[in-house]
C-alpha cells in the first residue's frame, strides 16, 4: 500500500467512525474494533495521559505502513509482538515468520538503542538523540495508539515500579549487610502507603535498639531505610555504603552499626536524631519508583536532625541508580559532603549559603 | 554559581602570528538534588590582536624575541596582566612547527604568557582547534550532520570532520597559500616550497625560482594543488599527486561528507574574492589559490558552509576551545597544580582487565623512562560505566602495583578516566597509601596514546580541573 492509499484509507475509515459507524470491511480489514474500554486491564492505564477512550471504534492496521496482513490481533496478544521486541534501528520487518524465540524479559531491551520508527529518515541522528535521553522517544506508532512492543514495555516498566514498593528487602540482604533492623510504627505496607507520619516515628523498645546501637552524640551516623523502593536498596547500598566508609576515613570518621529501618519515610532519620543526638545522620532511601527505573535511591544528610526539622535543611543527593550518578561515587562524594557539613554545621540550604553558593 | 576563566589563544602559524583573549564561564548545571555538573557554559572572545607576519631569523628558526615583543605588546593593548590570564594555549602550527627551535620557542612563549598557558604543536590537533574555530563542531551539532572544515593557511591545509558535534576525523596536507611566494612587483617567483616542487616534477610542469609568472601562467599548478584538496574530500578518485602531498595522515571516509567550511588565511579570499583585485597583494599566491577553490567543486558540489572565523579560526579555537573541564566529582589530595605536559600512557580496553593492568602500566612506564629515569606520566583508562565497589578497588590495587615507579621516584599517581569513577577511585588510591602519597584522579576526559595532558589549577570552588589535552609533534 503506497502513501496515497494509505492516506485515502485513513480518511475513508475516519469519516466512518465520526459517523459513528463500524469500520469494518474497509480495504480488506476484518473487523477490528480496538475498543479501548473493553481491553483488558484498561483500568491502569496511567501512563497516557491523553488517551481518547471515547471514541466507539478504531481500525487496527489502517496506518500499518508494513503492510502486514490483517489478521486477529489481540491488545496483549504475545504470539505475534514477541517477534518484533528485538527490532532495533532499522531493521526490515513484517514478513518474518515467528521464529518462537521468546524474550524472557522485556526490560533487558535497552531501549535507548531501540528504534521503533518505520522508515526513518535518519536513524543513526534518531539514535544519537535516543542515547541522550532515557524518555521514550522514537517508539513509532499504530493508527494514534502505541504499538504493541512499547504497550507492553510500559506496562512492564510499571509493574517493576509496582514490585519496587510493594517488595520488601529481605531478611538475608539485611543480615549479609550487618545491618541491625528496626521498624517504625506502621505494622504492614498498606499502613506504611496511607500513613506517612506513622513512617517517621519509631515504637519505644525500637528507640531502644536505635540508641544501644548507635551509643550517645555519635558523629556521623549511616542508616538506610526502605522508603519507597525496596529494590533501589538492594541494587546500591552494597556499592555505596564501603566507598562512603573509605571517604569518610580520609576525613578520620568511623561509624557506629548501620541501622537497616522497615517502613522508613525520609522523616524518621529525624526521630534517630532526636533519641542519639547525632551531629549528622546520611540516610539511604529508597525513591519513589518511575518507568526510567525502579531503582533509584537518594541520600538525605542533615546536620543535627531533630523532629520539625525542616525539608528545607536536608541536603539531597539523588538519582544514584545504574543510570544516573552510580553508587560508588555517589558514596565517595557524600564522604565529602558530610565532611563540609561538619565543618559549617550546616546543611540544606544553609549550607550552601555558608559555602558561597555553590556546593 | 557562576565563574569565569579568562584564557588565552596564541597562533604561530606559516605566515602569521595572532593572539586572542577569551572568557570562559563555568557553571554548575546540574540541579541542587544531584551531584555537581561544572561545565563551561559561555565562550566569548574579548579581544583580538592585530594579524603580524610571523618573524623569522632565517629559513629555519624563529625570531623569539620578536614574537615575545608582539605577545608583549598586545597584552598591554588588551590591558591584560599575566597573573590575570588563568588558562590558554600557544600553538604552533603549519612550516613554522618545523623550524629548529620550534619546541623551544612555543615552551618559552606559554610561560611567558601565563602560568597555565600551555605549548602545542602537531598536525592533529591543529586541524582540531581550527575546525573548532571556525564553527564546524557546532554546525554539524546543530544540523545533526557531518561536515569537514578546510584550514588552509600558509604552509598547511588542516582536515577536520566532525559528525554531530565531534570530531570523527582529521587530516593534514601540504597545501598552502605561501608555498610559492612571488615578489609583487616584478612578479618574479622568489620561493618554492620544496614539496610542490616535487608535485611540480610528477605532473611534468615548470615552475622555477626566479621565473617571472602571472595568474595565467600560474593557473595548471593552482589547479594540481586543488585537486589534491578535491581528493582529500573525496570529490575525486584521480590525484597522482595526492599521497605525496600529505603531512600526517588523509580522511579515510571522505564519503561521510554533507557539508563543507573553510578557514584559514586562504579561506578569505574564497568567500570574499572581490575583495582582492591584486593577484599578489601579500607576495605569495594565496589569494589565488582561493580564487581557484572557489571556482571549484569544492565551493558548488559541497553544501557550503559560512565558517564564525577564517584567518583566526586557530587562535580562537587555541584560545576558546582547548581548555576542558574534568568531571566534578574528582579527588586530588593535594593542589600541585599546575601541571604540564604530561605524557598519557593509556590503557587498552584488554590492558584494563583484572589481572592485566598492573603489568601493563608498568610495563608503558618503562617504555617511557629516559635512560632508567622515571619521568611523572599520566595513566588513562576508559573505566567502567557502573562499576561495583569491589571491581574499583582492583583498579586502585593494580594502579598502585603498576605505578610503584612513580612512587618510589617521589612523583604523585595522577589517574584520567573517562567514565565517572574518578573520585572513588581516587579515595580507593589514597586509602591503599595510607593516606600518605599524593593522588591526582580525574574522570569526564578522554585520552589517547600519544597524547599529553596539562592539568591546571582547581576552579569552580575546587570542585574541578581545568585541563588541555594535547600533542606535541614538531616535526611532523
Amino acid at each position: 500500500m503506497n502513501d496515497v492509499e494509505l492516506k485515502a484509507l485513513v480518511e475513508q475509515v475516519m469519516e466512518r467512525v465520526l459517523r459513528g459507524e463500524n469500520a469494518a470491511g474497509s480495504a480488506g480489514n476484518a473487523e477490528r474494533p480496538w475498543n479501548m474500554s473493553g481491553t483488558p486491564g484498561n483500568a491502569e492505564r496511567p501512563w497516557n495521559a491523553t488517551d481518547s477512550a471515547g471514541n466507539p471504534a478504531r481500525p487496527r492496521n489502517a496506518s500499518d505502513p508494513a503492510g502486514n496482513p490483517a489478521h486477529p490481533r489481540n491488545a496483549s496478544g504475545p504470539a505475534e509482538s514477541t517477534a518484533q521486541l528485538p527490532y532495533t534501528s532499522a531493521k526490515k520487518e513484517g514478513s518474518e515468520p515467528d521464529s518462537g524465540v521468546c524474550l524472557d524479559d522485556i526490560t533487558q531491551i535497552n531501549l535507548r538503542t531501540q528504534l521503533l520508527v518505520k522508515n526513518p529518515k535518519d536513524p543513526e541522528g534518531y539514535l544519537a538523540m535516543k542515547a541522550k535521553t532515557p524518555a521514550r522517544l522514537g517508539i513509532g506508532k499504530a493508527g494514534a495508539r502505541y504499538r504493541t512492543a512499547t504497550m507492553l514495555r510500559v506496562r512492564a516498566d510499571h509493574a517493576a515500579a509496582q514490585d519496587a514498593v510493594f517488595s520488601d528487602v529481605s531478611e538475608e540482604f539485611i543480615k549479609k549487610n550487618g545491618f541491625v533492623f528496626v521498624k517504625t510504627l506502621c505494622k504492614d505496607k498498606d499502613e506504611y502507603l496511607t500513613r506517612p507520619d506513622l513512617g517517621r516515628r519509631f515504637p519505644g523498645e525500637e528507640l531502644e535498639v536505635i540508641r544501644k546501637t548507635c551509643g550517645e552524640h555519635p558523629k556521623v551516623l549511616v542508616i538506610v531505610g526502605d522508603g519507597l523502593s525496596s529494590s533501589a536498596i538492594e541494587a546500591n547500598v552494597e556499592d555505596m555504603i564501603p566507598a562512603l566508609c573509605q571517604g569518610l576515613q580520609m576525613y578520620q570518621i568511623t561509624l557506629p552499626p548501620i541501622l537497616f529501618i522497615k517502613y522508613a519515610r525520609v522523616g524518621a532519620m529525624d526521630a534517630v536524631g532526636e533519641v542519639t543526638g547525632a551531629d549528622v545522620i546520611c540516610m539511604l532511601v529508597g525513591e519513589r519508583p518511575g518507568l526510567v527505573t525502579a531503582e533509584s535511591m537518594s541520600a538525605y544528610i542533615a546536620y543535627q536532625p531533630r523532629h520539625g526539622l525542616p525539608e528545607a535543611k536536608r541536603t539531597v543527593i539523588s538519582n544514584i541508580h545504574r543510570g544516573g550518578t552510580t553508587a560508588v561515587e555517589a558514596g565517595a562524594h557524600a564522604a565529602e559532603v558530610i565532611r563540609k557539613i561538619l565543618e559549617k554545621k550546616a546543611s540544606g540550604v544553609d549550607l550552601k549559603t555558608e559555602a558561597g553558593g555553590s556546593q | 554559581m557562576r565563574e569565569s576563566l579568562l584564557s588565552v589563544g596564541i597562533d604561530l602559524g606559516t605566515s602569521t602570528t595572532q593572539l586572542i583573549f577569551s572568557r570562559l564561564t563555568l557553571e554548575n548545571i546540574a540541579s541542587g538534588f544531584s551531584v555537581p555538573r561544572v561545565v563551561i557554559t559561555e565562550k566569548e572572545i574579548q579581544y583580538k590582536s592585530k594579524i603580524y607576519f610571523t618573524p623569522l631569523l632565517d629559513e629555519n628558526r624563529i625570531a623569539f624575541e620578536q614574537v615575545r615583543e608582539i605577545v608583549e605588546q598586545e597584552y598591554a593593548n588588551a590591558g591584560i596582566q599575566k597573573s590575570q590570564v588563568d588558562t590558554g594555549a600557544v600553538i604552533i602550527t603549519g612550516e613554522t612547527a618545523r623550524k629548529e627551535n620550534a619546541r623551544e620557542v612555543v615552551g618559552a612563549l606559554g610561560d611567558f604568557a601565563g602560568d597555565f598557558v600551555v605549548a602545542t604543536a602537531g598536525p592533529d590537533l591543529e586541524s582540531v582547534i581550527s575546525g573548532k574555530g571556525a564553527g564546524t563542531d557546532i554546525y554539524s551539532k546543530e544540523h545533526h550532520l557531518t561536515a569537514v572544515n578546510i584550514d588552509i593557511g600558509g604552509g598547511t591545509s588542516n582536515l577536520a570532520v566532525f559528525c554531530r558535534g565531534d570530531t570523527t576525523e582529521v587530516g593534514c596536507l601540504d597545501i598552502g597559500g605561501r608555498l610559492v611566494k612571488v615578489d609583487p612587483a616584478s612578479r618574479r617567483i622568489t620561493y618554492l616550497a620544496p614539496k610542490l616542487q616535487k608535485l611540480i616534477a610528477l605532473e611534468g610542469m615548470d615552475y622555477q625560482v626566479g621565473m617571472e609568472t602571472d595568474e595565467h601562467r600560474l593557473k595548471p599548478l593552482l589547479r594540481k594543488m586543488v585537486e589534491v584538496l578535491e581528493r582529500s574530500v573525496g570529490l575525486r578518485q584521480d590525484c597522482p599527486g595526492y599521497e605525496s602531498m600529505i603531512t600526517s595522515q588523509g580522511l579515510q571516509n571522505p564519503e561521510k561528507i554533507q557539508a563543507i567550511s573553510f578557514s584559514g588565511g586562504v579561506a578569505e579570499a574564497i568567500y570574499h574574492p572581490e575583495k582582492f583585485r591584486e593577484p599578489f597583494p601579500f607576495g605569495d599566491i594565496g589569494v589565488l589559490l582561493g580564487k581557484e577553490i572557489r571556482e571549484s567543486p569544492l565551493f558548488s558540489k559541497l553544501p557550503v558552509i559560512e565558517s564564525a572565523e577564517t584567518i583566526r579560526a586557530t587562535v580562537v579555537g587555541a584560545g576558546s576551545h582547548t581548555t576542558k573541564l574534568s568531571g566534578s566529582t574528582i579527588t586530588y589530595t593535594k593542589d600541585l597544580f599546575p601541571m604540564k605536559n604530561l605524557p598519557v600512557l593509556k590503557m587498552t580496553r584488554e590492558e584494563e582487565a583484572e589481572g592485566e593492568l598492573a603489568k601493563a602500566v608498568q610495563r608503558k612506564l618503562e617504555w617511557f623512562s629516559l635512560e632508567g629515569e622515571t619521568v611523572l606520566a599520566a595513566v588513562a583508562l576508559e573505566g567502567e560505566k557502573s562499576p561495583s565497589f569491589s571491581r574499583i578497588q582492583h583498579y586502585a590495587k593494580e594502579l598502585v602495583e603498576g605505578m610503584k615507579p612513580l612512587l618510589d621516584a617521589g612523583f604523585p599517581l595522577v589517574v584520567v578516566v573517562e567514565q565517572d569513577m574518578g573520585k572513588v577511585l581516587g579515595q580507593s588510591i589514597a586509602y591503599l597509601l595510607e593516606w600518605k602519597g599524593e593522588v591526582v584522579c580525574l574522570d569526564g576526559v578522554r585520552l589517547s596514546d600519544g597524547a599529553y595532558i596539562d592539568i591546571g589549577r582547581p576552579a569552580a570552588a575546587g570542585q574541578v580541573l581545568p585541563v588541555v589535552v594535547k600533542t606535541l609533534v614538531f616535526h611532523g
